[in-house]
Order: C-alpha cells, then structure tokens, then sequence
C-alpha cells in the first residue's frame, strides 16, 4: 500500500494519519516551509523545520501549536518515521522524508539544487517514491550560477547609482529578498520594505547570519535610497511610492525573466533570471539521485515534465494540487501589511 | 557581436524611449562602422539573405541536445520564439569569440550554395562559441525580424542625435535603396546614395477630436468641412523630377504605391500635396480591410494591384512653384489645389470633396451617413487657417461617427504570440440567439495588462474544454464590442461578420443574461443596407 495519497485536502498518509502541506485545516500538518501556498492557517498541530517555527508564527498566527525537528532528525508518528532533509529553496525548507516498514516516501515540497549562501543546501534523499515540484520543469530553464547573475544585478546597481537612478528590486518577502540582503550586502546599503523588515528580525532572531539593512521609514530620504537598493515585495510593485523616488528603475528577480517574452510583459525596467526553484538539470540530477521508481510531478508543467520522465524509464504521474500559487497568497499577505505601511508613508505627503 | 548583444540588452531593460535612444547613441559612439551599417539595415527591416531554412536550426538544435520533438515544440510554446528558444536550449558554450556582427553576417553569406553537411558544422560551430543573448541574435540574423520595439524614428532620432545631422535628412536617407555590403556608415548617414534636398516633406498638421457641440465653433460659412477619410495619411513631394512619398510615421513609402508614381511626369516641380493614401475604385473609396492588403509589403504581386487598387484623395498643398504656402489661408491653398489637381483626368488622384452645408444641423445629419462612403466622419477646418506643424487646438477638428456597439460574451479563449505568449489575450464572444450562443467576433485589443491578468485568470480557472491551444470557457464575462460595420456572411454561422471589431470595455456590471441578441444585429445590418 502507498505511503502517500492525494486526497482533496491535500497530500495524506494514511498509515501516519497526517497531511503534508494541507490547503485545508486537518488535525496533524507536516510542514515543508513557510511560503503559504504550503502552510495554512487553521491545523490544530504543526511539524515544521526549527527556522520555519518563527516564520509561520509570525506570518499566521502566535497562537500555532508547533513542534520542530532539526535536519536529519525524526519522530514516529502511528508507527511512521517523520525525518527532515534540506531542500535548498528558503531558509528552514525542508524536504519530508517518511519511512514506514521499510517503504521510503520523499515529498520535497519547493527546491532548489544550487548553493543560494542562505539557505541549507539541498540533499538528495534515496527513496523508492519522490514528490517533486515542476515549477521550470522545461529544458530551456537553465540556470546560470548564482554569482554571475549577482554580478549582471550589481553593475546594474551601480550603473543606476551613476545615472542618478534607483534601483528597486522587486522580491518575495520571504526567501528571495534574504537571498539577495546575504549577497549583494557589502557595498551600497540596502534598504527593505517593512514586510521584508519584519521577517528579517525574526530570522536575525533565530540564529541566521543576516546582513544588515535598514527598515524603509517615513523619515528615509529619497536622496538615500537613490544611493543605495532598495528591496519590496512584488505587491508594491505598482505602487505610486515607488513611481514618487528619483528616477526609479525596477528589476525582478525570478526564473521566468529567463525568458524574454516574460520580461517584456513584466513591465520591469530589468529581469534577473534568479530562482529558488529547480531548473531542468536541477530536477533531473535531483530526481536521479533519490533512485525513487516513481515520481509523483505537482505544480508547474507538470504533464511535459512527467511525460518526459515516463519516456526516460522513470515511472511518472503528474498530480493536481494547490501549490505553486504563491505570487497570488504572498501578494495578499503582503498587500496586509503594505496597507498599513500606507497609511505611514502616505500622510508624511504633508510633511 | 558582444557589443549589440549588449545593445540589445540596453534596449530591453527600459521601456523609455529617452532610455533607448542613449542606448543607441552610446552604441554608434562606440561601435565598429560596419557593424553600425548592419544595426541599421536590421532595425529597418534589412535582412541579410537566408542562408539556412529555420526547420534546420531546429532539427540539429533537436539532435546535438537530444531533446524529443514534443519537449521541443512545448518549450517554444512557452518562450514563444523559435530563436530564442533554440539558444536557451542548447548547453552553455566551450568557447568564446569576438568576431565582429558584420563578419558573422558575413560568414553567412558565404554559406550560400555550401552543402548541408558544411552548413551545420558552420552552426554548430557558432552556438558552442556564443553566449545565450549572442546565440539568439545569431539565429535571429538567419531566421527572423529584429523586433525589438525599434521604431524607424527612434532609430534616426539617435542617428541625428549622434552625428549631429538633421533626422529627417537620416531618415530620408536610411529608407532610401542602399547595400549594406557595400555602403559605408559615413555615406548612409550622409545620403551620398539619395539626393535629400529633394525630398523634404513638411510636417502634419494635426487635428484634436471635436468634444463639444459644433455649433460652438461659430458660424459655418466659416468652416470647410470635408470627409474624414480612413486610410494612410501622407504627403506626396515632387521636386527635380523626383517624386517621394511620404507617411504619417514619417517613412518614405514611395516604392509601395506604383498608382501614383505617374505624378511625376504629370505634376510640376516644386509641389508638396496633403491627402489619403485608400483603397479605391471608380472613384469610390473602398474599406480600410482592402486597403491593408496592400500595406507593409516588399513586393506587390499583380494580383495585389487588381484586388486591392490605391488612390491618393488630396487635402492640402503645402508646397506650390516652390514656394512654401502653410502660412497662406486654407481658402488661398484650396482655390490653388482645385486648379492644379481638378484638371487631373487621371482616377488615382482625387481632390477630396469639401461638403457644402448651410447649417451645423445639416451637417451632422449628412455626418450620420458617413459610414456608407467608407469615411469615419467630418473634418472641420476653419477656412482662415494655416497649415500648423502638429497638433494645434481650434483650428482643425475631427468629428468621427461612433462606433457601433454590442454586448456579448466571451466563450473561447485563445493564448497570445510574442509578449503575450503565456496569457490568454485572444478571445472569441457570442450573442445570444433563442437559447443558444453564436460567436460573433474574435478581438484581442482593448484590454489593460491589468485586466488581461484578471481573465487570464479566470480562463484557467474557468475552461471546460480544450480544442488544441483553444479553451472553451464558462460563458459568464460580458464585453461591449466596438466595430466599425456589419455585413452579411456565408462563412460566418451567425450569418453575419463585424468589420474591426474591438473590446471597447470589460462590462463587469453586466450578466451573461443581459448580453445583445442576434436578432439585435439582424436588425442592424438591414437599417445599414
């Protein structure tokens, strides 16, 4: 009998009696980590990631009753073994690793394979069934490395800091904006939007090495941001505070500007091709390396991907699911919290 | 190479034209003359010659990364380019080279009459030496158009802006015959191959759409109103036995329009005449659908000039025995136009009509009938006017008919090409008919990219089948349809075609049980015959 099923609550395990990921409130939920396309407000009981702990408390509610493991660590639940392995995608992502008589499940939640500097780097697990996401699963999503887009995203900062421009990059709050803080810090001083603030305190708080920055106030000049980078959630993109800066120019960072017709209809001013999740050789060096026998394929082009795979000898099944509609959910937890952000920096118009 | 690619990468990264233009400006400061010839000749639609079919790009692209066909063809469904997708493909380089833009080119022209075996090699070559942004403009330069949101006028803006020449004389010269092979920058800026004196057009005057009531314009003895015609607006330059003939985007669209190339033997020197370019027959105007037909080509086929016959409806002279004449009245420029072109016999050149009313009141009924001649409305020119550069408010006044309007509703939907290639931007709408839904138009304008989200997201969450790349999708969202005319058709089930129809607005106060009825556009079409 398989250790997972998909059910319309989300992905279960029946032999454990918990959900991983569940879109609706269940009584045990397994926690890959804290975008909120994969973590909901409403389970009785939460098991998640020591790092993800804050995070989800922090962005759904105090009041969670959460319990944590550390890599590599497990727990037995109705006789299953609950371990967690990392999954590369943001920091306390954690790939979910069940083991019942001797039967192997890995459901990888996001991941990525490239070292980002912040977040532990991902490990393949062996396992005879793997659930994989499939989010760039098309071959022409190759990745560059990591330090050569940084480099492409700093000369554009400092040619916009010679032009009198500024440079606003426009990130998730959690995951991409502390991928950039750890690794464009050093230079100029960046300058992050209140809802990136608030998470990078709670980061701070749990023992990760973060850069400094500086929360973005009423009081911050334009002339400062001017001179530094400025990072905001993609909710305020459009937002007239940043069409109020000198001479603003926006660059986003995602793996689909990899893509020119993507960049284009972003109206962004640039595109940095930097994603958190796995590009084609990433997925298939992942997969691979698990030596799962089947593949269970979720959000992204999941039918290309799988059919691929199938073709390939590896048993495939792609999967309908709730995942993958993270811009929408993080836009609304955002849109919260610009809100109030708003109300501060709009009035100071009468200063 | 190296640098267009960065050029092109300049040019994509903003979305201000002052942005571009600096770009470009800061690539012909800096830039190898020849390679500037060549930028120019590909911004203006200069290809070299195709050495190679684009279905073999693709097929050794398939090979060298044993990619399956399927993963291929959905791949480009998702970057929608065959280019591009082509240089995301294939794996990073090995090699590097700074080979020059005009020596690629070169080198690919030297592949013509070569054998297939000898040509692959050349490109295999190519891609495993070029970086991704290189490898998409080399296979760009083998199989596309450089559509990179270039317009010719951008182009010469920073041409001028560069070497400190006057644009037009640039723009005269960069749309005139010239052989990228042979030709140096220095001489193409400079027009050695074209004498630019000639072909100096004026720039338009403009006209404001009229907003208020006519009658507030005063007396209508005052007014010259005529037809507003929907076509090419242009000017027509002879000068030293030259004939040149301009559009509105300012380009020299001489070469496309042989009807009206015996002007230069029949008009005299020293003349520059304002009208329409339209598709016309026995002196009739025909729709601006068969006017398109013969737009934006290279070559026109005979069959072309049969189907689709043009004509040059004449508003204004600007130009007369060489002297300038915007400064005199419009009534002087009329009585001089009258004479020199009503003695004309010839039915490709038509004085445009000036309509003779006594009253505002007449006028806008006649107004109502525009559409049956193909106009789209009045003009109105004040009679002491002159012939403004521009746009000038008080003058000149457009008075368009409005455009006919239907609600109907969206049942398929199709994904866009290009920037639009992953968004559900084509749709198709009905209208009701008993119980039943007919489709009725197909539109893809009119919508914000904001909107185009919205229903993008509605089609996905929405669709309930899947016909190839065609959703059929829950019949819920209501628009209203602007179109210019309505005419019977066989092909068409509901028994009728909307001529240029377009998505006025999204109705979201409406329901789908509110939309029009077929038996509302029946209606319409018989009051229109």
């Amino acid at each position: 009998m398989a250790l997972i099923e998909f059910t319309k609550r989300g992905i279960y395990c029946k032999q454990g009696d918990f959900y991983v990921d569940p879109w609706w409130p269940v009584d045990y939920a397994v926690t890959t980590h804290g975008h909120s396309d994969h973590v909901r407000f409403g389970n009785k009981h939460y098991l998640c990631h020591t790092l993800t702990k804050p995070i989800i408390k922090r962005r759904i509610s105090e009041d969670l009753d959460v319990e944590t493991l550390n890599y590599g660590e497990s727990i037995v639940r109705n006789g299953v073994n609950i371990s967690f392995f990392p999954a590369g995608h943001i920091i306390g992502s954690a790939q979910v690793r069940l083991e019942y008589k001797g039967e192997i499940c890995v459901i990888s939640g996001d991941y990525k394979t490239e070292d980002d500097g912040i977040s532990d780097v991902f490990e393949p697990v062996k396992c005879h069934s793997f659930v994989s996401e499939s989010t760039f699963g098309l071959p022409v999503y190759n990745w560059q490395k990591q330090n050569i887009v940084f480099d492409k995203m700093q000369n554009w900062i400092s040619d916009n800091i010679a032009e009198q421009k500024t440079s606003v990059l426009i990130a998730y709050s959690l995951g991409k904006a502390q991928r950039l803080i750890k690794n464009l810090a050093g230079n100029v001083p960046i300058y992050v939007h209140n809802s990136i603030a608030n998470l990078n305190e709670v980061i701070i708080n749990a023992g990760v090495n973060l850069p400094e920055t500086i929360r973005i106030t009423p009081e911050t000049s334009k002339d400062e941001l001017q001179k530094g980078i400025v990072i905001v959630p993609p909710a305020m993109r459009d937002s007239r505070w940043i069409k109020n800066l000198s001479h603003p120019v926006t660059g986003i960072c995602s793996g689909w500007m990899q893509v020119r017709a993507h960049r284009r209809w972003q109206s962004a001013d640039a595109g940095f091709a930097l994603s958190d999740h796995a590009d084609w050789p990433g997925l298939m060096d992942a997969i691979t390396a698990t030596g799962a026998e089947k593949v269970y394929v979720t959000h992204g082009f999941t039918a290309a991907f799988s059919r691929f795979l199938n073709d390939e000898g590896i048993e495939s099944e792609e999967v309908m699911t709730k995942f993958g509609q993270e811009d929408d959910e993080e836009n609304k937890v955002d849109l919260a919290e610009v809100d109030n952000q708003h109300s501060e920096t709009n009035n100071p118009k009468s200063e | 190479m190296k640098k267009f690619a960065k050029l092109i990468q300049k040019l994509e990264q903003s979305n201000k034209t002052n942005d571009k233009i600096a770009a470009l400006v800061d690539y012909f400061n800096y830039a190898d003359d020849k390679d500037k010839v060549w930028v120019i000749a590909l911004f203006t639609g200069k290809k070299p010659k195709r050495p190679i079919k684009s279905a073999l790009l693709k097929y050794w692209a398939i090979d060298i990364t044993q990619t399956p066909e399927w993963l291929f063809s959905e791949s480009y469904s998702n970057v929608g380019d065959l280019s591009e997708t082509i240089a995301l493909l294939l794996p990073p380089a090995e090699n590097t080279s700074d080979l020059q833009l005009h020596k690629w080119i070169e080198e690919l022209h030297d592949l013509e009459g070569k054998d297939d075996e000898t040509k692959k090699n050349f490109i295999l070559n190519a891609w495993n030496t070029l970086e991704t942004q290189e490898r998409f403009i080399f296979n760009k330069l083998i199989s596309g158009n450089f559509r990179i949101g270039v317009s010719n006028k951008m182009l010469v803006n920073a041409l001028a802006k560069q070497s400190s020449l006057d644009s037009a004389q640039i723009m005269h010269s960069i749309m005139g015959k010239w052989n990228p092979y042979e030709i140096t920058f220095t001489e193409l800026i400079n027009g050695v191959h074209v004498n630019t004196d000639n072909s100096w057009p004026y720039p338009f005057c403009l006209a404001y759409a009229l907003e208020q009531e006519p009658e507030k314009l005063g007396d209508i003895s005052e007014w010259q109103a005529e037809w507003k015609w929907d076509g090419i607006r242009g000017q027509i330059v002879k000068r030293n036995g030259e004939l040149f003939i301009w559009s509105r985007g300012e380009e020299l669209v001489t070469e496309q329009f042989p009807e009206l190339h015996f002007l230069v033997d029949v008009l005299p020197d020293g003349v520059v005449l304002d009208g329409e370019i339209l598709a016309v027959q026995d002196k009739q105007v025909l729709s601006f659908s068969t006017l398109q037909q013969r737009l934006n080509r290279k070559t026109i086929s005979k069959k072309q000039l049969e189907d689709a016959p043009i004509g040059f409806f004449v508003y204004d002279i600007l130009e007369f025995e060489t002297n300038d004449f915007r400064a005199q009245p419009l009534s002087e420029r009329r009585n001089i136009l009258e004479k020199l072109i009503g003695g004309l016999e010839e039915s490709a050149v038509i004085l445009s009509p000036v309509i003779n009313c006594k009253t505002w009141e007449e006028l806008a009924e006649l107004r109502q009938t525009s559409r049956s001649i193909n106009s789209e409305g009045i003009m109105l020119k004040k009679l002491s006017s002159h012939y403004h550069s521009g746009r000038k408010r008080g003058d000149w006044w457009k008075w368009k008919v409005n455009p006919y309007t239907v609600d109907a509703v969206m049942i398929y939907a199709q994904k866009g090409s290009g920037r639009r290639a992953n968004f559900f931007t084509d749709y198709t709408f009905a209208v009701r008919d008993g119980e039943n839904l007919v489709t009725i138009a197909k539109a893809y304008s009119g919508l914000t990219d904001k909107e185009i989200k919205e229903v993008n997201s509605f089609v996905t969450k929405n669709s309930i089948e899947k016909f190839g790349p065609v959703r059929t999708v829950k019949p819920e969202l209501v628009f209203e349809i602007a179109f210019e005319g309505i005419a019977e058709s066989k092909r068409h089930k509901a028994g009728l075609a909307l001529r240029f129809p377009r998505i006025l607005r999204w109705r979201k106060d409406k329901k789908a049980a509110e939309i029009n009825t077929l038996e509302d556009l029946r209606q319409l079409l018989e009051s229109t015959i």
